[in-house]
């Protein structure tokens, strides 16, 4: 979280440079960011409203359940794809993986899920595709989906 | 002009419609939704503005010979370099950085760079390696970063090899200025 406060103040320290060289590029500046923002806002929206929808349906009971002890490879399976739909900010994440844990989930089932919830984006493909084009933001996705399990194999052998 | 509007935000408003019958049959999970979309809501707000502002200001002051000298194509191993160390000092989710990356091409950076900041941003961010570390062990982290530096690096070159070189044009035909 306290990063946010550096990029604030890096934003605002930049701003006001920026002002100090050329008001007209500042406003320029401004005006492309709010631009590029509302550019993305209807798919943003509509993801934030998936999300809260899947999550009130789907219990933290559930989640547990299927990322659990003995749930071997299905369970890394099952952890990867949770990860790859959900959207889940880190700093609530990694507790989450801390406590599942603690409750006897594997290491590999943890790796999967923290490792495609990273890097493997299926609600936020339109976003991707908008910058990328479908091709490239597929192979991206598919190949870093494959590296989550990958990279849950190996953690799950090592540790 | 309300027109405009309801094509580009139908899907949304579908699902709202959508979300709110649910909340009228079921109103635990309609209550539970709400809470979580705000609650997601109000964390986005607080998140992006400045990463859309340092955006507006790259796109305005960066001249596009500076970034194809640096990250473009031909910019070597420091190119990546400097690509890897741009996404791991980033925060926020990852869909803040696809407006970041378009920018990014539209100014002449290789795709490949491109690729690493966007696999940088993913996993690599500092802030959240802290919290990683803080969570869940120092070991289980470097080693999850070790995996990680790898992942990225062969994600992109595969990424740019499956690409034609047509592919790889319409990208940057997609970034190119909209205005």
């Amino acid at each position: 979280m306290t990063f946010t406060y550096v990029l604030y103040a890096l934003a605002l320290i930049g701003l006001m440079i920026s002002f100090f060289k050329d008001k007209k590029k500042t406003k320029m500046s401004l005006k492309k960011a709010w631009k590029s923002f509302e550019n993305i806002l209807p798919q943003f929206l509509s993801i934030l409203v998936i999300i809260g929808i899947v999550f009130a349906v789907l219990s933290p009971e559930t989640i547990t359940m299927l990322l659990g002890t003995d749930s071997g490879f299905l369970g890394v399976l099952g952890a990867s794809l949770i990860g790859a739909i959900t959207l889940i900010p880190g700093f609530v994440a990694f507790p989450l993986a801390a406590a599942l844990l603690n409750n006897g989930a594997g290491y590999m089932q943890i790796t999967a899920f923290i490792a495609s919830l990273m890097m493997v984006g299926i609600v936020t493909l339109p976003l991707e595709i908008k910058t990328f084009g479908k091709k490239a933001a597929i192979i991206r996705n598919v190949s870093a989906y494959a590296f989550a399990l990958i990279a849950a194999l190996i953690i799950g052998v090592i540790l | 002009m309300i027109k405009n509007i309801l094509k580009r935000y139908w899907v949304f408003l579908l699902l709202v419609v959508i979300n709110v019958v649910l909340g009228l049959i079921f109103p635990e999970i309609g209550a539970k939704s709400l809470d979580i979309t705000k609650r997601n809501v109000i964390e986005m707000l607080l998140v992006i503005p400045p990463i859309f502002v340092l955006l507006g200001l790259l796109d305005v002051w960066v001249d596009r010979s500076v970034m194809i000298k640096y990250i473009g194509k031909g910019s070597g191993l420091k190119g990546v370099l400097i690509a890897f160390l741009l996404g791991s000092a980033a925060a926020g989710p990852l869909y803040a950085a696809f407006p970041v990356a378009g920018v990014m091409l539209k100014k002449g950076s290789s795709l490949f760079n491109v690729f690493i900041f966007i696999g940088a941003w993913s996993t690599t961010k500092i802030p959240m390696l802290t919290f990683e570390a803080a969570s869940l062990g120092l070991t289980y982290t470097l080693i999850r970063l070790g995996l990680s530096i790898v992942g990225i690096l062969l994600i992109a070159v595969f990424a740019e090899k499956a690409l034609s070189k047509e592919q790889q044009e319409q990208i940057y035909e997609l970034n190119r200025d909209k205005e």
